[in-house]
């Protein structure tokens, strides 16, 4: 692990609210080059939350961030971060093809009428990243569930980026969508990049973790490697089915912790 | 004498063409981030900017422009704030629009009600050569921004969150819409009126994404039934006696009714074939369409 390199994402002390209600109690967070960090939690711990906070979606209330090693208020190079919010649908009021979809992907703070011919490759490289290149044209609106994330994570993908934040990749998606999220795990760390990802729980992705930050009540209860599952959870085989109640979403926050 | 000969008629004409091109290049858009009643909103504050333009007897084209523009950066500031319960002070400020332009109208000394339908349904033929210079200049803006600046748009409409995380200027993006908006519905008043504004910027578009599967093909297609209905309304009306905006509106909600008869069967093959397609590229598909339960409300961003 290059943990001597300075890190691309830093919380320190973080604390953060929604609608008054405090969400972030004072959470530390680095990640570093290459690494592939995972953030765990029952629901409402805070995870998501902490995540769009990193990248400027939710205001600090407490506490500094620091982004390639940039005070965020002085951080313009967007063009480094790839994020994949959390899925509700892809599709907006109008329909749009998955490549127009992709292709907005490219634009940032210093290219804001569009990345123009030399952006074509790098769509098509990221649409066959996510093995959705021969849908280039489809609307995005006829795509299942697990087709549209793919299709979110090429869209961060194009900019080829140092860094990765994915909300949630794993929710919902079929089997293959997870075989590409794995793949693109493994293909940032081979280059070198970071990748912060909120899971659920680790599932099949668990081998490609490099570290765990479990949070709990807004605290980070755990930093380190990745935890051990344990019950059903630890299966082979075992597929996230049963709906996230807050009796299972309980269980399975325990099962991680133990 | 044919239709083109007088030159009301030519002016009519023109401003139509104008208009049925810049009111769906706004419109689009506004769909996208399913906000069609935002059109609306707008209509309706402008019309204290006409008021105000009687009372202080100026040009209401200029004063409704002004008003108008303060009114959606007002409603875009709204919709920023509070992404949830933003929708009853939308609705104050859109009731405040229309009292207070029927009230200016009625105390400026030449304002009477034959004035006030004029601007609220639209008066084509009583369009000058001064109203078209205005019509022409401010719809040439509207199309440069929403046609030069379509990437960027596109990118904040589509994925407000996304948008911001990658750089882009979202705040001033979305503030020159809605400027840009109230312009398109100052511009389209003479012509369809304050009242029939926002159908003529959401219809065209609701025609278009029926045949279209994606973005720029809907907004060209759009473009191209603005004009069609708001060109053949506007002839149309030299020959029956009708009201031009009314005219304009109901041909094109009967396009996207027509259009929605005969594309149906056709969506339904095409829908039909993506799914074979996608049933062939990935036996292994299991749970693909199951419901997360973790994210409440579908729609909302929120966590």
């Amino acid at each position: 692990m290059t943990r001597l390199q300075a890190p691309v994402a830093r919380l320190i002390g973080g604390t953060a609210s929604l609608g008054g209600r405090p969400v972030l109690r004072g959470v530390d967070l680095s990640v570093h080059p290459g690494e592939v960090v995972a953030l765990l939690g029952a629901n409402g711990s805070g995870k998501s939350t902490l995540v769009r906070t990193l990248v400027g979606l939710v205001p600090l209330t407490g506490g500094t961030i620091e982004l390639f090693d940039t005070p965020f208020a002085r951080f313009r190079d967007w063009s480094r971060i790839g994020y994949v919010p959390q899925r509700t649908t892809a599709a907006a009021g109008v329909p749009a093809s998955v490549r127009e979809v992709v292709t907005s992907g490219l634009l940032d703070g210093r290219r804001v009428l569009g990345p123009g011919r030399r952006g074509r490759a790098a769509v098509d490289e990221a649409l066959a990243a996510v093995g959705m290149l021969d849908r280039a044209s489809d609307g995005i609106a006829h795509l299942s569930g697990g087709q549209q994330q793919r299709v979110l994570i090429a869209r961060a993908l194009a900019r080829r980026p140092d860094l990765l934040i994915m909300d949630e990749p794993m929710a919902g998606v079929d089997l293959r969508s997870q075989e590409v999220l794995a793949g693109t795990l493994r293909t940032q760390q081979e280059q070198g990049r970071a990748v912060l990802l909120v899971l659920h729980e680790l599932g099949p992705l668990e081998p490609l973790i490099d570290r765990a930050v479990v949070l709990r009540e807004g605290c980070v209860c755990h930093d380190g490697p990745p935890p051990r599952a344990v019950g059903q959870h630890a299966l082979p085989g075992h597929d996230h089915v049963h709906p996230h109640d807050d009796h299972t979403a309980h269980r399975a926050g325990m099962g991680l912790l133990s | 004498m044919t239709i083109l000969d007088f030159p009301f008629m030519q002016r009519a004409l023109l401003a139509a063409l104008l208009v049925g091109m810049a009111a769906p290049a706004v419109g689009v858009y506004l769909v996208q981030r399913r906000q069609a009643f935002m059109g609306d909103g707008i209509g309706h504050v402008a019309l204290t900017g006409v008021g105000l333009g009687f009372l202080l007897s100026t040009s209401p084209v200029w004063t409704a422009v002004l008003t108008a523009s303060v009114g959606a950066v007002l409603i875009e500031l709204i919709r920023e704030r509070n992404r949830v319960s933003g929708d009853v002070a939308l609705s104050v400020l859109f009731y405040g629009g229309i009292a207070g332009g029927v009230m200016l109208i009625n105390l400026a000394p030449e304002g009477s009600n034959a004035n006030l339908q004029s601007y609220l349904f639209g008066s084509l033929t009583s369009v000058s050569p001064e109203d078209i210079r205005i019509i022409t200049v401010l719809a040439v803006a509207v199309l440069a921004v929403t046609l030069g600046l379509r990437r960027a748009l596109f990118t904040v409409c589509q994925d407000e969150d996304f948008a911001r995380v990658t750089g882009l200027p979202v705040r001033a993006l979305n503030l020159l819409l809605a400027v840009t908006a109230a312009v398109t519905v100052t511009v389209a008043m003479r012509v369809v009126g304050l009242l029939l504004v926002s159908a003529l910027m959401v219809v065209p578009v609701a025609v278009a994404q029926q045949l279209s599967r994606t973005f720029s093909m809907t907004a060209a297609l759009s473009i191209v039934v603005g004009v069609l209905v708001s060109v053949s309304g506007t002839a149309l009306t030299y020959y029956v006696d009708a009201p031009p905006g009314a005219t304009i509106v109901l041909l094109a909600i009967a396009l996207f009714v027509l259009v929605g008869v005969l594309a149906t069967p056709l969506n339904r093959r095409r829908a039909r074939r993506a799914e074979a397609a996608a049933a062939e590229a990935g036996p292994t598909r299991v749970d693909d369409v199951h419901v997360d339960a973790e994210v409440p409300g579908a729609g909302t961003m929120a966590t």
